[in-house]
């Protein structure tokens, strides 16, 4: 097996990046109106993973709790942010963001300390193991979350009338929104339970793929990619509970009634 | 007074503080026009949106009870019907007293087994007031109960709704209907842009 590794140049790149451009211009084309969203995105990824590279750099050069433990939590506060930013319908105010990064922080933290837990870094908080864990897991968390969210509030405010309903009837609020809890927790794992199912026959995940191609030996990287989808699939699940619960609590107040002014009022683009 | 309902300035946005005082077996009809706050009025007593205000049934205060303890008391009939199962009688949690009631209104036994798409609009308010009056509540809040029936199921439903206030029970009842209004009711509550006045029939 060679573990030599074909360094990039940033040509290479380059004419990488010319797809997302073709992207670009399809949607241009058909009017999807994607263009603007998906060049912004390109741009911040772009910008971010450079940054990302100079801070993994020092992080790795200066080990620290405190500093592992602050890059984490800036990365916790930033997905919390990203995954209630491109909802239908908002929660009003400070719970948005609430929601959002309390269920990151809970999936994040719990999941990462789990996987360390089974890898014995040492020190266990060295930011070469601790940083992109937290960052695999937040990164699907967030996809959870956020399309369980925004199935969660469209349901509510579409279903209002099933669910008053069901509350005039005298059921709970728990049984009156049972039905878009259900259905937003599915949509939030869907994408996970899809991807675990055809991992390794129809896609070789990104981890495992960027392995790979680093030189490192396929079992290896078969190990700790199955370690990554486990965690991944924990994460998502934790998270998007946390969010969905937490969020059919804030439809709903103590005595029972569904509470739609708590959410802002739907925006097309 | 233990027996009624008592109504003591209730107040939500866009309601100016009503009070009212209904003797069992007695209906009050509530009207007014379009946006004026018959259903805001209804629902703040079912205590579906934010509001204030005391309100006793029969001597139970409704701040001692939960919510949903409340509501299967104050029983309030949407002025659109809702079906979230597919099959018409998946609805239903007190099945034999809603088939006996929707026989009353002229619906007969398979209707239960239909999906509910199959549905007409006016059978759908019919059987929805079916669900609501299945549990025996003693208040109704019916907004609008015979907006889409014909002048013979509105008679049925009538017929059935005068039983009910016979066996004690209160009827607050929104309509648009005057005729209706003098053959159910001894008081009207008429509200005009959140304010309410309380009138003889």
């Amino acid at each position: 097996m060679s573990t030599e590794t074909i360094f990039l140049t940033y040509t290479d790149l380059a004419i990488a990046a010319s797809l997302l451009l073709v992207n670009a211009i399809l949607s241009l084309c058909f009017g999807l109106g994607l263009e603007k969203r998906l060049l912004i995105a390109a741009a911040r990824m772009i910008a971010q993973f450079a940054l990302i590279g100079l801070v993994l750099v020092w992080l790795f050069n200066n080990v620290s709790l405190l500093f592992t433990g602050l890059a984490a939590a800036i990365m916790i506060i930033f997905a919390g942010r990203e995954s209630v930013a491109r909802q239908d319908r908002r929660f009003v105010g400070w719970w948005s963001l609430g929601i959002g990064v309390s269920s990151m922080a809970l999936a994040g933290i719990l999941v990462t300390i789990f996987a360390l837990a089974q890898m014995r870094p040492d020190p266990w908080y060295h930011p070469q193991y601790a940083i992109p864990l937290l960052g695999l897991i937040l990164g699907n968390a967030m996809n959870g979350v956020s399309l369980g969210l925004n199935n969660l509030t469209n349901g509510a405010a579409q279903g209002k009338l099933a669910i008053e309903t069901r509350l005039c009837l005298g059921q709970s609020r728990e049984e009156a929104l049972r039905p878009i809890v259900r259905e937003a927790l599915r949509t939030a794992m869907l994408p996970i339970i899809n991807s675990m199912a055809a991992a390794g026959i129809v896609f070789l995940p990104g981890m495992m793929t960027g392995q790979i191609l680093a030189g490192v030996d396929p079992e290896e990287a078969v190990k700790y990619q199955l370690l990554i989808m486990f965690m991944v699939g924990g994460g998502t699940a934790f998270g998007s509970l946390c969010a969905i619960l937490g969020g059919a609590r804030l439809l709903s107040d103590s005595r029972h009634r569904l509470r739609l002014d708590r959410l802002q009022t739907f925006k097309s683009e | 007074m233990l027996d009624g309902l008592v109504i003591e300035n209730l107040t939500r946005p866009g309601l100016h503080p009503t009070s009212l005082r209904v003797g069992k077996g007695k209906c009050v009809v509530i009207h007014g026009p379009s946006g004026s706050g018959k259903s805001l009025f209804l629902r703040a007593v079912a205590d579906l949106d934010p509001n204030n205000g005391h309100i006793a049934l029969n001597g139970e205060t409704r701040a001692m009870m939960s919510a949903p303890e409340w509501r299967k008391k104050a029983a309030y009939l949407q002025p659109e019907s809702a079906w979230w199962h597919d099959i018409v009688g998946a609805h239903f949690t007190h099945l034999p007293a809603a088939k006996t009631l929707a026989e009353a209104f002229g619906l007969y036994e398979p209707i239960f087994d239909w999906p509910t798409s199959r549905l007409s609009t006016g059978e759908r308010q019919r059987l929805s007031l079916a669900m609501v009056l299945a549990s025996k509540p003693p208040l109704l809040l019916l907004d609008e109960p015979t907006s889409a029936l014909d002048p013979e199921n509105t008679k049925a439903v009538e017929l059935e709704l005068q039983k009910q206030l016979a066996g004690g029970s209160i009827i607050l009842m929104a309509t648009h209907d005057r005729a209706q209004m003098y053959r159910m009711a001894s008081d009207s509550l008429t509200f005009c842009s959140g304010k309410s006045t309380m009138e003889k029939l």
